[in-house]
């Protein structure tokens, strides 16, 4: 078997040729990938950045994983499993009668016509067993159709919503590691592998098992040396099964990585489509693109090659069976060891024995594909959120907003600390503005704070008690961080301030957008407060964009507000009616300022100076000022740039 | 029996018969390798016919010997065939799907930023993934199968007529419920399929959502809510699934009973003719046989025009995007002037923008002359139109009234590729690809330096990358380290200036600046600005200091040119704009 070469880290030729002629039309040749990943990728920290803790264990734990997985899937629907059994008996049960029905009406039922007076006694039941038949297949499959529709959807819905709530609850280092494309991928291409099989493939797993077990049975039955000779090829189909099992799966796992490539590549670059389209990053992306895409074609190929041999190899065997079968059983029925009908009735048998055989491997192959994808989603469940919630919160009901840092050290990676020791003590109501160069730690304390890391040594503490001790939900209405990032989703602008508190009536709405002083932008947008921001708050500019968030932040009305960069994208005017409002606003609340504008920082109550993760100056603003220190000089610039 | 469809959908599936006309010949014989294997396979119950008629009979055990080999060799040649088809199926099928998915994703990257503003990405995304499966699983099994079992049903049923045709009438009469069914069948299923697909794409947008905003849904713990949000969506799509394995059920089950009843009438009709010596025992034999190989193709008819429809309404899907034209493009005669050869005269002559579908214009009648060499700010309140302004220049919206001029010449008479060349941008949010830095850096232009690569970052003041891990080729973005707001901000700084174009527009490239950091920019920029034309979008006094003219932008039109100590010194309005002072601004308004 020719399997092409998915190696990613495959040396090709690098920047500069040319891949925007499209390959030969037709071309199934399997060209090799030109593109250098590593190159154009870049490294990172860790080569398996992307993948789940469990992917990067064993295989067999990553089978084991997904096992249990798909039996706590399936455990809740047990009783209706076993009606969907009982409508497959049924429906195989009557489908199975047809054959042995002609057996009858072949050797029972026609000698009594053959003779005067004619008898049609035998033949009229056989028509009324066949019509009998015909209504419980129909009842039967009807019946299956939709049972196993309503429970394979079941299935899929509370799948979605694990992966969808398990996602949201790891924390956002996962998320910045496994990137959003993989998400995506994870939810819909893998989802779409599992709901391919649910669609169809259960249905004839089970009943081509079933009726080949049957049939086995059967045949068993009916005569036995002519079934042990059917059965004699058996061997072989159970080792080409197994080698195809294994292949496989390694082939659909490989199938999984590549869609998710595509995905990946395609979402940033619809996603920085501006960029892409200023810079004519065009052409380029096309050759990524077609790497990417061609990878997963290749990885597509690799699976369906298997099965193009597995499939006709099992018709393979079920056609010498046959031609076996015949040639003895002829040879038995010549010597009077057997009857006309029971070669016929075996002949028809084997066709049921050796055809679902066929279905079998057709699903067995979407199985195997849902197999890998659902390894996949077993892997994203079974990943320990880094930042877990505690078994048992301690309660927070009044959070008055007292921040302390004790002893805090934090790292992203091991050999670069950010926070080398760090003692802090907020008190509640405090407004404290953090200053300092890039990488001296000033979002990484108020990424501590709320929580979106655990510090590496040392505990961050809201009121006395330790964050990690509070629930997400008592946690989260304490703290809320504001970020220049600004991400709005799609829906109106209402229902995007109102994602700060979705209890929020319309008017407490507007009372936030109106203290923040962003009113007056929205009433002027074509449809005011129902306008649709459209994907990521397009049709709003950055600053509009800032105005929504700070509203949003103001009616979720936390103990503690953690302002990070939030005023960068304002223009003078708006800056200075959110610093008036903001005057207010924190006045009773514990806040954290991030600003590079000094005139930000003017209205808090206290400063810190910060260099390479440690305090160099604290203070009210104007004692710094005077003090002749960091801030003063820092100062001093800004009032410069101002002129 | 698809035939029973709308025509419209079935139109667009046409369509996609360039994508397999290449392949027709492969196609052609991936069908006779078909038809000749069923044949094969058609041909073995004869075999047996003749067993049980012949050497059973007269006790031959040469003629039994010689027709076992016979039946031996045909079912060889049925799995040889059988291998070669689906061999050559998963290349013709899977190339499909990848060609398609390479020219919808060129076709995207083409089409203009209006387009993308207005749709969903996870719309796009479910149409490159989810619908283009559903295609590649029609023409690798549907399509072959519906020809390949057409053909058996066709010729299973002649050989019926011929071996005892009252039979045969009874079983070629089938047919009629068969298209009945299908063509109800297809009434409904045809909305429920679509219905589907699009909320498929709806749940992607929302996982898109929330794995992008993942930083805001934490910082509100918003977890519960977006679950709430997500399990509504997904609920959706349950019950459409529901109601389709509803549709589904009745219809195979219907199917089914089909052929059922047939062998029913057949046999009772069969013995009867045996009985009258019409038909001989063997005879039946094979009729029955013969007729049993339908019922595989009948049931799996079922499926087949389910999996056909779905195909039918995602190859809509994909052509309702194939379908937008790309309204940006190079117009006929538009020509290419080298970068070298534009001297950057840029002039706005009575231009007006409106947003499709917007009802008000965002910017009437701008007048506005950049000569080469100056650098030109933009001040306007939030939201007055100034990232709209400068989102002409490189056309990635293109001006609704009016007209640009670059060194005279209509920017649309020039080709977007030599535009976008000569033009350099930055954008109020800067966007890093999860990619290194080099490669986010050149972007476009492959063909950069190490130099020019040195001589950008040293401007844009972002030396700090030869300080991460693996320098240049340290991978940044969403999957690379994480940057903080400045640093992204003066990367994507470096990328707009690099290789000198001629004509630079910054949208507030400062803005997550410090003050230090920021003069330090300033100075370098300020160099490469004296031989560039330049349009700054500004909120900071200190930049505007980087100007020679300042241009104040309000509600959609220029309300006046000048220095900034002019304008300062004459305008109300820009002081306003511009002042750090409150209680200008109070005055103000």
């Amino acid at each position: 078997m020719k399997r092409p070469d998915r190696s990613r880290r495959r040396r090709g030729s690098r920047l500069g040729r040319s891949w925007t002629a499209a390959p030969p039309a037709g071309g199934t040749n399997v060209q090799d990938l030109a593109i250098d990943v590593d190159t154009w990728r870049g490294r990172a920290a860790e080569e398996d950045a992307e993948r789940t803790a469990a992917e990067r264990g064993s295989p067999v734990r990553l089978r084991e994983g997904s096992r249990a997985l798909l039996g706590s899937l399936v455990r809740p629907h047990r009783r209706a499993l076993l009606w969907i059994v009982v409508l497959l008996l049924l429906q195989s049960g009557a489908e199975m009668a047809g054959p042995y029905l002609v057996k009858l009406g072949i050797d029972n039922g026609i000698p009594p016509l053959l003779h005067q007076p004619r008898n049609y006694d035998v033949l009229i039941a056989v028509g009324i067993a066949f019509g009998v038949a015909t209504v419980a297949a129909y009842l039967g499959k009807r019946g299956f159709v939709t049972l196993s529709g309503r429970v394979g959807q079941a299935i899929l819905f509370d799948l979605r919503n694990r992966v969808y709530r398990h996602f949201q609850r790891l924390s956002v280092g996962f998320h910045e590691r496994y990137t959003s494309g993989r998400m995506i991928s994870r939810l819909t291409s893998d989802m779409d592998s599992i709901s391919e099989l649910l669609d169809g493939g259960v249905e004839d797993l089970v009943l081509s098992l079933l009726s080949v077990f049957s049939v086995a049975v059967v045949l068993l039955w009916l005569d036995v040396p002519l079934a042990l000779v059917s059965l004699v090829l058996f061997p072989v189909l159970a080792g080409l099964t197994r080698w195809f099992q294994r292949s496989s799966a390694i082939a659909y796992r490989h199938t999984r990585e590549a869609v998710a490539l595509v995905i990946v590549h395609f979402v940033e670059s619809m996603g920085g489509i501006r960029a892409v389209q200023a810079f004519r990053r065009e052409p380029r992306n096309e050759e990524i693109f077609e790497a990417v895409n061609r990878n997963y074609r290749n990885a597509n190929v690799a699976a369906w090659r298997l099965i193009a041999v597995f499939s006709p190899g099992i018709k393979l065997i079920g056609n010498v069976t046959i031609a076996i079968v015949l040639t003895y059983g002829g040879y038995r029925v010549m010597h009077g060891e057997t009857q006309v009908g029971v070669l016929a009735a075996f002949l028809l048998y084997l066709r049921k024995f050796f055809d679902p055989m066929q279905d079998l491997s057709q699903f067995y192959n979407s199985l195997q594909s849902a197999t890998a994808a659902l390894e996949k989603l077993s892997g994203v469940i079974d990943e320990p959120p880094a930042v877990p919630e505690p078994a048992r919160p301690t309660p927070l009901p009044d959070a008055r907003g007292a921040i302390d840092f004790t002893g805090v050290t934090f790292a992203y990676r091991a050999d670069r600390p950010v926070l080398p020791e760090l003692d802090l003590h907020i008190p509640a109501g405090q407004t404290l503005a953090l200053v300092g160069a890039t990488g001296a730690g000033k979002t990484t304390i108020a990424k501590l704070v709320s929580r979106f890391y655990d510090p590496t040594e040392g505990t961050v503490r809201l009121d006395g008690v330790d964050v990690r001790d509070l629930s997400d939900e008592a946690l989260r209405r304490a703290v809320v961080m504001v970020t220049q990032e600004n991400y709005l989703f799609s829906g109106t602008v209402a229902d995007n301030i109102r994602f700060g508190r979705p209890s929020a009536t319309g008017d407490e709405v507007v009372a936030a957008a109106q203290a923040i002083g962003a009113d007056e932008f929205i009433r002027s947008l074509p449809e005011g407060y129902d306008t649709d921001v459209r994907k990521r708050g397009g049709r709003l500019s950055a600053g509009q964009r800032q105005l929504v968030a700070f509203a949003r932040a103001f009616l979720a009305d936390p103990a503690v507000l953690i302002l990070d960069e939030a005023t960068s994208s304002l223009d003078i005017p708006s800056e200075r009616l959110v610093q008036r409002a903001l005057r207010t606003i924190l006045a009773e609340r514990t806040a954290i300022v991030i600003a590079h504008r000094l005139s930000t920082v003017e209205i808090a109550d206290r400063v810190l100076v910060l260099d390479g993760g440690r305090i160099v100056e604290d203070g009210p603003p104007a004692e710094l000022i005077s003090g002749g220190g960091r801030y003063a000089t820092l100062h001093q610039q800004w009032e410069d740039s101002l002129v | 029996m698809v035939t029973a469809s709308p025509t419209r959908p079935m139109s667009n599936l046409w369509r996609m018969r360039s994508y397999i006309r290449p392949r027709l010949w492969t196609m052609f014989w991936m069908l006779l390798t078909a038809a000749v294997g069923t044949a094969a396979g058609i041909a073995v119950p004869l075999v047996v016919q003749h067993v049980v008629d012949g050497p059973v009979r007269h006790h031959q055990l040469a003629g039994l010997l010689l027709l076992g080999g016979l039946a031996l060799l045909l079912g060889a040649i049925e799995a040889g065939l059988a291998f070669i088809r689906r061999w050559t199926q998963s290349a013709v099928a899977l190339d499909t799907e990848y060609e398609i998915r390479r020219d919808l994703y060129t076709h995207l990257q083409r089409l203009p930023i209006a387009f993308h503003d207005r749709w969903q990405s996870g719309q796009l995304l479910s149409r490159l993934t989810t619908d283009l499966g559903v295609i590649r699983r029609f023409v690798s099994f549907g399509l072959i199968f519906l020809v390949v079992n057409s053909a058996t049903y066709v010729t299973v049923t002649a050989l019926l007529l011929h071996l005892y045709w009252p039979l045969g009438l009874v079983v070629a009469v089938s047919a009629i419920p068969l298209f009945l069914f299908s063509k109800r069948f297809t009434h409904h299923y045809l909305k429920t399929s679509r219905l589907q697909q699009d909320q498929q794409g709806d749940v992607a947008t929302l996982v898109e959502e929330s794995a992008q905003g993942i930083r805001v849904i934490k910082s509100f713990g918003r977890r519960r809510h977006m679950g709430r949000r997500f399990e509504h969506a997904a609920g959706q799509l349950h019950d459409t699934g529901v109601a389709k394995a509803r549709l589904l059920a009745r219809t195979w089950a219907e199917f089914d009973t089909v052929p059922n009843v047939t062998l029913a009438i057949v046999l009772v009709g069969g013995a009867y003719a045996v009985a009258t010596g019409a038909l001989t025992v063997g005879g039946l034999v094979a009729f029955v046989s013969l007729q049993l190989m339908l019922v595989w193709p009948i049931d799996s008819l079922g499926w087949i025009i389910a999996n056909g429809q779905e195909a039918m309404t995602a190859a809509d899907r994909v052509y309702e995007v194939f379908d937008q034209r790309p309204s940006i493009v190079d117009r006929p005669g538009a020509v290419a002037v080298p970068r070298k050869e534009i001297a950057g005269r840029l002039r706005f002559e009575g231009v007006g923008f409106r947003y499709p579908g917007a009802a008000q214009p965002v910017l009437h009648r701008i007048d506005l002359t950049v000569e080469p060499g100056e650098t030109m700010a933009i001040v306007g309140v939030t939201g007055s139109g100034k990232t709209s302004l400068v989102s002409l220049v490189p056309r990635l919206y293109d001006v609704t009234a009016g007209r640009i001029t670059l060194d005279g010449r209509d920017i649309r008479d020039l080709t977007l590729h030599s535009l976008r060349d000569a033009v350099g941008m930055a954008f109020e949010e800067a966007t890093l690809f999860s990619m290194s830095v080099r490669e986010n850096l050149t972007l476009g232009r492959a063909d950069a330096t190490d130099e020019e690569i040195a001589e950008a970052l040293a401007i844009a003041q972002a030396e700090f990358v030869h300080d991460l891990p693996w320098g240049l080729e340290t991978r940044v973005g969403e999957q690379g380290l994480s940057l903080s707001g400045g640093q992204r901000q003066r990367l994507a700084l470096a990328r707009a200036v690099l290789g000198k174009p001629r004509v630079l527009v910054l949208d507030d490239p400062l803005s997550a600046l410090d003050v230090y950091t920021e003069a330090l920019v300033e100075e370098a920029l300020a160099r490469v600005l004296r031989g560039t034309t330049a349009l700054i979008v500004v909120h900071r006094p200190s930049t505007v200091a980087l100007a020679d003219r300042v241009a104040l932008l309000a509600d959609g039109e220029i309300a006046a040119v000048g220095t900034h100590s002019e304008l300062l010194a004459t305008v109300p309005e820009y002081r306003a704009v511009l002042s750090a002072s409150a209680d200008l601004s109070e005055a103000a308004r």
